[in-house]
């Protein structure tokens, strides 16, 4: 029986593929854009 | 019991912006570009980093409609590395909702129908904003707005005690986020996680990668005497030595705990001494 497969493995890379192009694209920017402003609406107020 | 202090101290460390509650404020300052790994509402007057659900639908709503690559790339390799494990170790909410349900009292498992919801709560969540837009061409991060009741508990109600000028701005739409939180909590003290096993967007995208994830649950066959403990213990309700890396399996151990024969072990796939020594790999 295997110990592992594939499936972990190419995920993992496009995970990491995906993390390593969002950074370059400066999403944590994004992110903290979004992160530091009350969020209304998102709390269902207003 | 380890499990246990993991949750305490990830609540709180999620949570210790502590001049957020004093001051009504969220905190502002660049770790909020980091996104933690669970359920945790970025609008908490006391969380440091943003929520990877709450983000993910706000840059979608957005004019631009931004697919966060980093969100999904961040979730995507936590998922392949541990699958659930993030749920049942270091989730506040989850953490909360097992609170509840230690309270003695008879004890309920939900209907395993209502364990196909997951999936589709996931993809409404991460679809609509990007699909039913105003007019104007704007979204609207509809989870946090119509259903999370971690928002509901950690930001909603708490800034409405800490800001008493936003209490003007309560809608039916803040009613019915609370009743859904009055229900989850009601619920919860006699099923386990009724969230996290029904309408959690975040734990059906780990629960995706249960199945491949390099930390994951074995069942040594030839070991198993099928006494059903696992199962009996399993507050999912899940069958662990048929189904051990199932969706709902948020990776809590109990099973690997109560089996008698050590037939159920959890460990790293591609290092598993347990496993290594029967096979002779």
């Amino acid at each position: 029986m295997r110990e592992w497969t594939w499936g972990g493995m190419v995920f993992l890379g496009i995970g990491l593929l995906l993390l390593m192009v969002g950074l370059l694209r400066g999403e944590g920017v994004l992110v903290l854009e979004k992160g530091i402003n009350i969020c209304l609406e998102c709390m269902g107020l207003g | 019991m380890k499990r246990r202090l993991m949750q305490l101290v990830t609540s709180i460390l999620a949570n210790s912006y502590l001049t957020g509650f004093f001051r009504g404020h969220i905190y502002r300052g660049p770790l909020k570009a980091l996104c933690v790994p669970f359920l945790n509402c970025y609008s908490c007057p006391g969380a440091w980093g943003t929520c990877p659900m709450g983000a993910f639908q706000a840059l979608a709503a957005g004019f631009s409609q931004t697919l966060s690559f980093y969100i999904m790339g961040l979730l995507t390799t936590l998922g392949a590395l541990g699958g659930r494990l993030v749920c049942g170790w270091l989730c506040p909410f989850g953490f909360f909702q097992e609170l509840l349900y230690a309270y003695r009292s008879k004890k309920w498992r939900l209907p395993r129908w209502l364990k196909i919801l997951p999936p589709f709560v996931l993809a409404l969540t991460l679809a609509l904003p990007f699909l039913w837009r105003s007019g104007v061409g704007m979204g609207q991060p509809y989870f946090c707005r119509f259903i999370c009741p971690a928002g509901t508990l950690e930001a909603g109600l708490t800034l409405l005690i800490l800001r008493p000028q936003l209490r003007t701005l309560v809608g039916p739409t803040f009613l019915i986020k609370v009743a859904i939180l009055v229900m989850l909590i009601l619920l919860g003290v006699f099923i386990w996680r009724p969230f996290c096993q029904t309408l959690c967007p975040l734990g059906a995208f780990y629960g995706l990668f249960n199945n491949k994830s390099f930390w994951r649950l074995k069942v040594k066959e030839s070991r198993c005497i099928k006494c059903q403990a696992c199962s009996r213990s399993c507050p999912a309700g899940l069958v662990p030595f048929i189904e051990a890396n199932a969706s709902g399996c948020v990776r809590c151990l109990q099973c690997t705990k109560v089996c008698p024969t050590g037939a159920l072990t959890f460990g790293c796939a591609v290092d598993y001494a347990p496993f290594r020594t029967e096979t002779g790999g």
